[in-house]
């Protein structure tokens, strides 16, 4: 198969842990059949720099907590045909939304106040402002398509992305549901 | 739910989703259901406790109706034509999972009864696969002054289920709810810490029975609190013979 006959795909992780990422690798040896069909353009895991004029498939780890993460989803948005909330905290917000119910000043205090000794300063330079609340992806742009799961198994990405190059579009609840 | 036999109760036949039944008058549509391995949804409907009627969950369709009827409270009737998994029905059900998510501060991944939720799994079942409205992010209290068990409220869905059980079965009557609409909270005794509570007798069957994380064994840690509620069927059976 030619290069250019292979789907794109783009992925970025917001506010999470990485684990969604790491999920994805863990379906092992399926990697190699995922090479053969789809050419990764974008990723913490490649390293390609720049995010594609067009992308066909844009996959979304973590929720949207900082100004940062709000303008990669969105370019994330505007070059991706079809993009995919992976994992719980991108499809509820999941972990890094339970500051959501603290006020902010309280948040900012607590990481760079209160627990430090040396110097206790709150940055303003240098590190993208958190948002007042975290939100889901789909809160901030369009999603297509949400896969739940803290992380999603290495089965439910590989079902996901099976069922999606074969041109069908995939029910993840089938496998998976939050927390899993 | 097992009632004493009454004399004269007719039997009736009708249709759920296109299959013939026949059934006492006096039972309802969700006991028929569920005896024949029709799923319809619930929340706050227990076998062995009174019925509430509050989650809406098991809205069906009779057939000539507008109105969509909760299955739990609405008996069979001769020539009745009931449909329980109709696109709308499965929109109506998909709300109510999501205002329910919205409403309080479910994180499945962290919670004491990840695995094992009766909420979690229904909006598996029933493709809930996200929430379209925004989070309330409503700050709610966690009452751990119970020697062996905690209330976490921020995970509870107003079922009703413990307050039945406490009243119904074990007649202790601890549970009961404050406020009203939105602002609806249980509360033990009259709104006393539970581990303040005179009442509560430390049977656990409000635990056993509460389909979420709200209520906990102490000490459990994520996905660790399974729920056992065999009793139940035996102690209602019990206490309708006495
Ligand atoms: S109570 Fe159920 S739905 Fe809510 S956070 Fe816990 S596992 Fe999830
Ligand atoms: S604490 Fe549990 S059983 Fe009681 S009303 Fe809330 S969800 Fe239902």
């Amino acid at each position: 198969m030619s290069e250019s006959k292979k789907i794109t795909v783009a992925t970025t992780w917001l506010d999470g842990c990485s684990g969604c990422h790491m999920s994805l690798l863990d379906i092992d040896e399926r990697l190699i059949e995922l090479a053969q069909q789809v050419d990764i353009v974008y990723s913490p895991l490649v390293d390609g720099k720049h995010l594609p004029e067009t992308v066909d498939v844009g996959i979304i780890e973590g929720s949207v907590s900082n100004e940062e993460d709000l303008a990669k989803a969105r370019e994330f948005r505007r070059h991706c045909k079809y993009l995919i909330s992976l994992g719980d905290c991108a499809v509820t917000g999941n972990v890094p939304a339970m500051r959501n119910l603290f006020p902010l000043d309280s948040v900012y205090d607590r990481a760079y106040q209160e627990n430090v000794q040396h110097n206790p300063l709150r940055p303003n330079d240098g590190v993208p402002a958190l948002l007042d609340v975290v939100k889901p992806v789909h809160a901030v742009v369009p999603v297509d398509l949400h896969v739940p799961g803290c992380p999603p198994s290495a089965d439910t990405i590989w079902f996901v992305l099976s069922q999606l190059l074969e041109g069908r579009v995939p029910n993840p609840n089938e496998v998976t549901r939050f927390g899993a | 739910m097992i009632q004493t036999p009454t004399p004269n109760v007719r039997v009736v036949t009708f249709k759920i989703d296109d299959r013939d039944f026949s059934a006492r008058e006096d039972e309802t549509i969700i006991q028929v259901a569920w005896e024949n391995g029709i799923r319809v949804p619930s929340l706050c409907y227990l076998e062995g406790l009174s019925v509430w009627g509050a989650c809406r969950l098991c809205v069906v369709e009779i057939v000539g109706s507008p109105r969509l009827v909760s299955s739990c409270s609405t008996r069979v009737a001769e020539g009745m034509e009931i449909r329980t998994d109709s696109e709308r029905l499965q929109a109506y059900r998909r709300m109510i999972l999501e205002l329910l998510f919205s409403e309080r501060n479910h994180v499945c991944s962290v919670c004491v009864s990840n695995g094992h939720c009766e909420l979690q799994n229904l909006a598996q079942q029933c493709g809930m696969d996200h929430v379209r409205v925004p989070y309330r992010n409503k700050v709610y209290q966690v009452d751990s002054s119970h020697d062996l068990f905690r209330v976490d409220h921020n995970r509870c869905v107003l079922c009703s289920r413990c307050i039945r059980v406490c009243d119904e079965i074990e007649g202790a009557h601890t549970w009961d709810s404050k406020g009203r609409g939105i602002d609806t909270q249980v509360i033990t005794d009259l709104n006393r810490p539970w581990g303040e509570s005179d009442s509560c007798t430390g049977c656990g069957k409000c635990v056993q029975v509460c389909p979420t994380g709200a209520l906990v064994q102490q000490g459990t840690s994520v996905g660790e609190m399974h729920k056992d509620r065999k009793f139940l069927p035996y102690l209602s059976r019990m206490r309708d013979a006495q």
